[in-house]
């Protein structure tokens, strides 16, 4: 799988070189400032890239720009921002086009290499990866206005806040140690009671999802 | 000529009614004003003073800006010095040191006198100059305008003295927070994320340690290594948005307020006349003053929604954060209107409340920000 890296610090991306190496991705291009990102992103146009947030030349959010910009140019290019940070804000804006392939992370996720390579696939083959943090944020705000999330039972806003983070049916249920069929059954429950349209695929579920709590 | 004469005759006699008025106001204030002196030391003198300088305010700008008719000479400007922010111990100490105010309690007990009694001549003066019209007229609101005019005009030297001693107090101020704010990080350092990091160094060891001879505990001290690292690092994080957001430096004060509403526990509409970046110390103060005020909301108003508006006119930067909660709320009651006065403080900014019971609470927060047009940066414009 062709990657294309940002980050400008040396030591983070080297080692993120190493990992992504080590696990049968390829790395096309590693970049450290926002213009060649964009660059880097519309010419390679790589299966999945993987980007900080701030980035030379201005130190502020230059990646998540250059992102945004990239995906305008190419859409649904699958992009991966990392941050030492994250800010609702900006996962909006990352949702904002509703493509998917996109993922937005702590920096420190990297830390748990299995979930963070899965980050990255599902990113790359178009879902979505969002962080337990902006999920977290986003479920507080939105219960506090929202009547039908706030008669979800415990069980099944922890089904609601996994698939947030952009987690398959398969992989919730893992998690959970419940059976897919316990999980399908509570996101019938939680699409039906938030008035979400149902869908077959993963992915638009997710993108469904995302797009309520945003509201 | 005479028709000229005789409307100036008119108008001559019409301000010495104006004149006698006021004065009689003047008089009745000036006696509330030797009384509240009198009950200062039961505490009712105070709030009491307060009304009666905001009541002769208005009374003496009016002079101040009739009196050049009546004698022909400069305007006169206004003397007052703005309300610092503080609590009503602070803002009547302010009040009672300012000059203006000063001048103007003299002015009330001399119009309420003197100034009566020329009023009263001058009414009568006024309604036989219409019969004697070749006498010279208005003779009393001319002496009552020369009596007038040096009591309500204030020097510049007394004026620059008291401004003085306000910025020196404001900087005092200011370097307080400042160093309470860099003990506050340095103890949080200090317990949070050195010491996690120790930890951290530890478990690391003690696994190298364990490595050869049991490889399970070992891979338990790298687990937990990893949580430790986890956890400075989430400390750092919260210490960092305290000290400066990084959404501030990212998207200026319009994106951090939208995020800081995006992530508040209500619906917050933002609205925002603001182009470009204002100067970093501004951005910041406004930050955290509509952060603190927005966490007052959400902690105390039992609000359902909340109203932020910030605009930049005239060099003025005002936000404004108002809720629908039960309002009642007062500017002595907490520590965090207290907080937003100091911060803004060392800008010369101002905040006022104002928060009927049960009708919602307004705060407004001026920043007047002198030499500092927003400067339209790269980085403010839309992703």
């Amino acid at each position: 799988m062709r990657v294309v890296l940002a980050e400008d610090l040396a030591l983070l991306r080297d080692g993120l070189i190493r990992l992504l190496e080590a696990n049968d991705f390829h790395v096309v291009e590693a970049v450290d400032n926002g213009p060649s990102l964009l660059r880097a992103l519309t010419n390679h146009r790589p299966d999945v890239a993987v980007v900080d947030v701030r980035l030379p030349p201005s130190f502020t959010d230059e990646g998540l720009k250059a992102a945004i910009e990239a995906r305008r140019q190419v859409r649904g290019l699958p992009v991966l921002v990392l941050s030492q940070y994250v800010e609702q804000l900006y996962a909006r804006e990352l949702l904002a086009d509703r493509s998917g392939g996109v993922g937005y992370l702590l920096k420190e996720r990297v830390f748990n290499v299995e979930q963070f390579l899965d980050a990255v696939r599902q990113v790359a083959a178009g879902g979505t990866a969002m962080d337990p943090e902006v999920v977290a944020q986003l479920l507080t705000r939105r219960s506090a206005l929202d009547e039908p999330l706030a008669t979800l039972t415990p069980r099944e806003r922890e089904v609601l806040a996994l698939m947030a983070e952009g987690r398959s049916n398969a992989a919730i249920a893992a998690r959970l140690f419940v059976t897919e069929k316990a999980v399908s059954k509570h996101t019938n429950s939680i699409f039906t009671r938030l008035g979400l349209p149902q869908s077959e695929d993963d992915n638009r579920s997710v993108l469904a999802v995302l797009a309520y709590l945003n509201g | 000529m005479l028709k000229a004469g005789g409307t100036l005759r008119a108008r001559l006699v019409g301000w010495s009614v104006a004149v006698t008025t006021l004065a009689a106001v003047s008089l009745a204030l000036a006696i509330l004003t030797v009384t509240g002196v009198a009950l200062i030391v039961v505490w009712v003198g105070l709030p009491m003073l307060l009304v009666v300088m905001s009541a002769a305010r208005p009374i003496a700008e009016f002079h101040r800006r009739q009196l050049p008719k009546i004698d022909g000479k400069p305007l006169i400007d206004s003397p007052y010095l703005a309300a610092p922010p503080g609590n009503l111990l602070v803002r009547s100490r302010a009040l009672f040191m300012d000059p203006g105010r000063r001048r103007d309690a003299l002015w009330l007990m001399v119009n309420g006198t003197v100034g009566l009694a020329l009023g009263i001549i001058g009414i009568v003066e006024g309604v036989l100059d219409l019969l004697f019209w070749f006498l010279p007229p208005g003779l009393a609101v001319r002496a009552h305008a020369a009596l007038s005019r040096p009591l309500l005009s204030v020097s510049e030297k007394s004026r620059l003295a008291l401004r003085v001693q306000q910025l020196t107090e404001s900087r005092a101020e200011t370097v307080d927070t400042q160093a309470a704010e860099l003990r506050r990080i340095e103890r949080d350092l200090h317990d949070g994320a050195q010491a996690r990091l120790v930890a951290l160094g530890m478990s690391l060891a003690m696994a190298e340690h364990e490595l050869a001879r049991d490889p399970e505990s070992a891979k338990a001290l790298l687990s937990e290594a990893r949580a430790a690292s986890s956890g400075a690092l989430a400390e750092l994080r919260d210490l960092v948005r305290g000290i400066h957001p990084p959404v501030l430096a990212d998207r200026g004060l319009v994106g951090a307020v939208q995020a800081l509403a995006l992530a508040a526990a209500l619906p917050v509409d933002v609205r925002a006349e603001i182009n470009g970046r204002l100067p970093a110390p501004v951005e910041s103060a406004a930050y955290f003053a509509v952060a603190e005020a927005l966490t007052n909301v959400i902690k105390h108003a039992g609000a359902r929604r909340a109203w932020i508006r910030l605009s930049f006119a005239g060099d003025v930067l005002t936000a404004r954060v108002r809720d629908d909660g039960i309002g009642g709320a007062r500017p002595e009651g907490g520590t965090g209107l207290r907080g937003i006065e100091r911060r803004l403080s060392a800008f010369d900014g101002s905040v006022h409340l104002h928060s009927p019971p049960g009708g919602g609470t307004e705060l407004a927060m001026v920043l007047p920000c002198a030499s500092s047009s927003p400067k339209i940066s790269p980085s403010s414009g839309t992703a």
